[in-house]
């Protein structure tokens, strides 16, 4: 189980929610979770969201493993110049 | 990905030196060849005809008279560029931007455009065609249109992102918010509150190379592109989608660029072009023109921005607050949301809010200009910190000090960071000489600090090794900054051989797998990432031929600088074999030897950097001279410093031009005024002292050698740093970029009238 914080425009797609509770093992299992429990979220998926995990943004490596108790922070997908 | 990218904190011998770049003799001989240097047999001259008005009704187009007029072989309208986008709002709006379909959203926006026998030709066909417009009213001001009088944009668009959605669409197509904490509780318990709104005025990325393209579309569905561009890679998935094309079928290929800095991540004319090449059946060259860069590709957003910050006595900030509003141009975009993420990530802060608004206007569509959204935030913050250290009666840098974030500081954004580099930059500057150089009558000396995410991204890199023994390294990420020389240092690093065997060369889409695009500071990140896993993979091939020409067991060789070496006692009589050696065996070893490496390179270290500026104001004529500036960054580990400090003074260089003279000035009409660079004035080289520069090495932990991306972090600070050094010349806050002579002499002026 890993805490995940939302972004204050996610929220929304959970109800309101700033924090979640989930299982999941790695950044892809989180997103198939959160897209089945919150269908709000699969649009948001789709267009992009990164996730930070203990201060590190990752926004393709959806094999990244979730530590326990490591801090999970979700954004959105950002680009450079 | 099978590939561990923890750094190591190993030694060099490569990395960190500073070999002659690879593409120099051509760029200063004339030998490169850059976008509008290739040419095809039967190629047609594409020219695009442009709106002139700011915001217009598209009732008609007539291109028959254009289409009769010898010499003309083919006209296209939107309806040759059919809507193939299937739901995708970005791409649409893509589509949109390169071919307007409806409206006309802007002084520039192409209506049509024609391909020709020459030049000549093109220009007399776009006078024949008719358009109808019916224009409607405009607004290209930021503030301006988000009042509720404003000329609506487009009238699908209803504000996302409140609590209530509403019932009427707007010019605001999105609101955000970032924070923690309680600023009304943090505002209650400062003793010195500063609260001021900001503005900042629309520039472009102001590259010298305009954009210019080759397209050939073929009758059996395939198609070549030649292109100055950021990304070819992306661009085939975006043409190809426009047009319909199979994106295997879609040849792209990089020319060398004369700058993008972010505004070479769009396609613009590309599409244009194939479609042209289509309907003529011939080759299609389609260069912009100064006038068309600047109407139609590539500014930054002008902003409005308020910030609110308090601290105690002590020094300690207990509260800090930002709205901020960007314009997107007239297509919705997430630039405010980048500033609001930005805008205070330097900081350590209890309490903390931003709140961002995306805003549509009749100009450009915004695109990215290097760690876009971070400056004109950062001005903004950067100078209510500066004016607050002032008011609390602390030395700006020692004030910065006591509230830079460090490692596990919550950042405004959100997660915790790790190992950072703000403080050292601040103690660097703290401690340089610049800042105890004595000034003289009408100068000023302003500081500030400047923060970037930096990213990576998808990467392919083939590391090829020739029968003599040479090295070509084929990768996917454009050479924007001198990547091919770093990555050719990493390859060299790598095998344990000199840099002068390696080559590096920017594959076509047909010749390498995908990568995204060279943006977001990720070139030398990303695909060092790749040509170290690339090396390694040669190195395991290079390790199995030696131990077949040794016949012994693959286990017993290792890679010792350059050279297989077979590792025991009863292998004691064996020499080392040398790369050169194996690879001249190799078509007696199983064939060619080659590495590869396909990865996602993610977990790009965030940078920061600290600048000073002095400046001298005539207080006469308001006109600047920059005396001298000093940029302080980390870089995780520089691969080729020289390069490095180049990224550092370009920055530097176009953050002065953004700060004293740039500007898109539009006139009531709408139309932008001054499209040329004798009205629009970015820095020569006699505008500038020489940039002096230090670079700082934090070793990411995410990247073997602790890379860090350096192109983009180093345009953040320069607004807030000169913006602080006039202030400090004149004895009056400025707040309105660029601070151009009227300008100065206007804020002056109402300070002298109180």
């Amino acid at each position: 189980m890993v805490e995940v914080t939302l972004w204050g425009s996610l929220s929304a797609a959970a109800g309101g929610q700033s924090k979640l509770d989930i299982e999941a093992k790695d950044i892809r299992e989180l997103f198939r979770k959160l897209a089945e429990q919150y269908p709000a979220f699969e649009p948001l998926i789709d267009r992009g969201i990164a996730v930070a995990i203990d201060g590190t943004i990752y926004r393709d490596t959806w094999s990244k493993e979730l530590p326990p108790g490591a801090e999970i922070f979700l954004l959105p997908r950002l680009a450079g110049g | 990905m099978n590939f561990d990218p923890r750094y190591s904190g190993r030694s060099f011998s490569s990395v960190g030196t500073r070999p002659i770049r690879p593409d120099g003799v051509d760029k200063v001989t004339g030998r490169a060849r850059y976008g509008a240097d290739f040419n095809m047999a039967g190629q047609l001259v594409g020219r695009v005809l442009r709106s002139p008005h700011a915001h217009a009704v598209i009732r008609k187009i007539d291109t028959s008279k254009a289409e009769k007029l010898a010499g003309v072989k083919a006209v296209i309208t939107a309806a040759d560029l059919p809507d193939l986008t299937d739901g995708d709002a970005a791409m649409y709006d893509i589509l949109d931007n390169c071919m307007a379909r409806k409206k006309a959203l802007y002084d520039g926006h192409a209506v049509a455009a024609v391909a020709a026998i020459d030049a000549r030709t093109a220009r007399q066909a776009l006078k024949l065609i008719e358009v109808d417009y019916e224009v409607l009213p405009h607004v290209t001001d930021v503030d301006e249109a988000m009042k509720h009088s404003a000329p609506l944009i487009n009238d699908a668009i209803f504000t996302e992102g409140l609590e209530e959605k509403p019932v009427k669409p707007s010019n605001v197509y999105k609101r955000t918010q970032y924070g923690h904490g309680d600023v009304h509780q943090g505002f209650a318990e400062a003793d010195m509150i500063v609260e001021r709104s900001f503005k900042t005025e629309q520039t472009h990325q102001g590259y010298i190379e305009p954009h210019a393209c080759v397209a050939s579309v073929n009758p059996d569905g395939t198609a070549d592109l030649w292109v100055c561009t950021q990304g070819h890679f992306v661009y085939r998935q975006h043409c190809a989608q426009l047009l319909g094309l199979e994106a295997s079928k879609l040849r792209v290929t990089s020319s060398e660029i004369g700058g993008g800095f972010g505004g070479k991540t769009h396609v613009w004319a590309e599409p244009v072009a194939l479609a042209l090449s289509r309907k003529a059946g011939r080759p299609v060259k389609l260069v912009m023109t100064r006038d068309e860069v600047f109407r139609a590709s590539g500014p930054t957003s002008a902003t409005s921005i308020d910030v609110k910050i308090g601290a105690r006595n002590d020094g300690t900030i207990t509260a800090a607050e930002a709205t901020l509003r960007y314009s997107c141009g007239p297509y919705a975009g997430m630039w405010a949301e980048i500033g609001a993420m930005t805008a205070f990530a330097c900081y350590k802060l209890e309490n903390v809010k931003t709140v961002g608004y995306e805003v549509l206007v009749n100009r450009p569509k915004t695109a990215a200009y290097r760690a876009p959204s971070a400056p004109m935030a950062a001005f903004a913050v950067e100078s209510a910190v500066d004016e607050l250290a002032k008011d609390i009666g602390m030395d700006p840098v020692d004030f910065r000090i006591k509230n830079a974030a460090q490692e596990g500081t919550r950042a405004s954004y959100g997660p915790v960071y790790g190992p950072i580099g703000i403080g050292p930059t601040l103690e660097a500057v703290k401690n340089h000489p610049h800042m105890k150089a004595p000034l003289k009558q009408n100068q000023g000396r302003g500081m500030a600090c400047g923060f970037w995410f930096n990213f990576g991204g998808q990467t392919c890199t083939d590391l090829n090794i020739g029968m003599d023994g040479s090295v070509s390294l084929a990768v996917g990420t454009v050479d924007v900054g001198g990547s091919r020389a770093s990555l050719s240092l990493v390859a060299a690093e790598e095998l344990g051989i000199d840099y002068s065997q390696v080559k590096a060369v920017v594959a076509d889409t047909s010749s390498l797998g995908y990568n995204d695009m060279t943006d977001g500071s990720r070139g030398t990140f990303s695909s060092s990432m790749a040509t170290i896993s690339a090396a390694r993979n040669a190195i395991k091939v290079l390790r199995e031929r030696a131990a077949q020409m040794w016949d012994i067991p693959v286990d017993d060789v290792v890679w010792e600088k350059g050279h297989a070496v077979a590792k025991g006692e009863k292998h004691g009589n064996l020499g080392k074999l040398s790369l050169k050696e194996i690879a001249a065996q190799s078509g007696k070893t199983g064939g060619p030897i080659a590495g590869h490496s396909e990865l996602v390179a993610d977990g790009a270290g965030v940078s920061f950097a600290t600048h000073i500026c002095d400046i001298e104001v005539d207080p006469e004529t308001g006109s600047t001279r920059v005396i001298r500036y000093t940029v302080v960054q980390d870089a995780g580990k520089a691969v080729h410093p020289t390069y490095v400090e180049g990224q550092y003074q370009g920055g530097a260089a176009q953050g002065i031009g953004w700060a004293l003279n740039e500007e898109y000035i539009y006139g009531k009409d709408g139309r932008l005024q001054n499209p040329g660079f004798l009205d629009y004035r970015i820095p020569v080289c006699s505008d500038l002292p020489m940039i002096d520069t230090q670079i700082l090495e934090i070793p990411n932990p995410n990247h073997p050698y602790g890379v860090r991306g350096v192109g983009e972090t180093s345009i953040v600070p320069p607004l807030a740093a000169i913006a602080n050094a006039v202030s400090n010349a004149v004895g009056v806050r400025m707040t309105h970029i660029p601070m151009s002579p009227p300008r100065i002499l206007a804020a002056l002026e109402a300070e002298r009238e109180g």
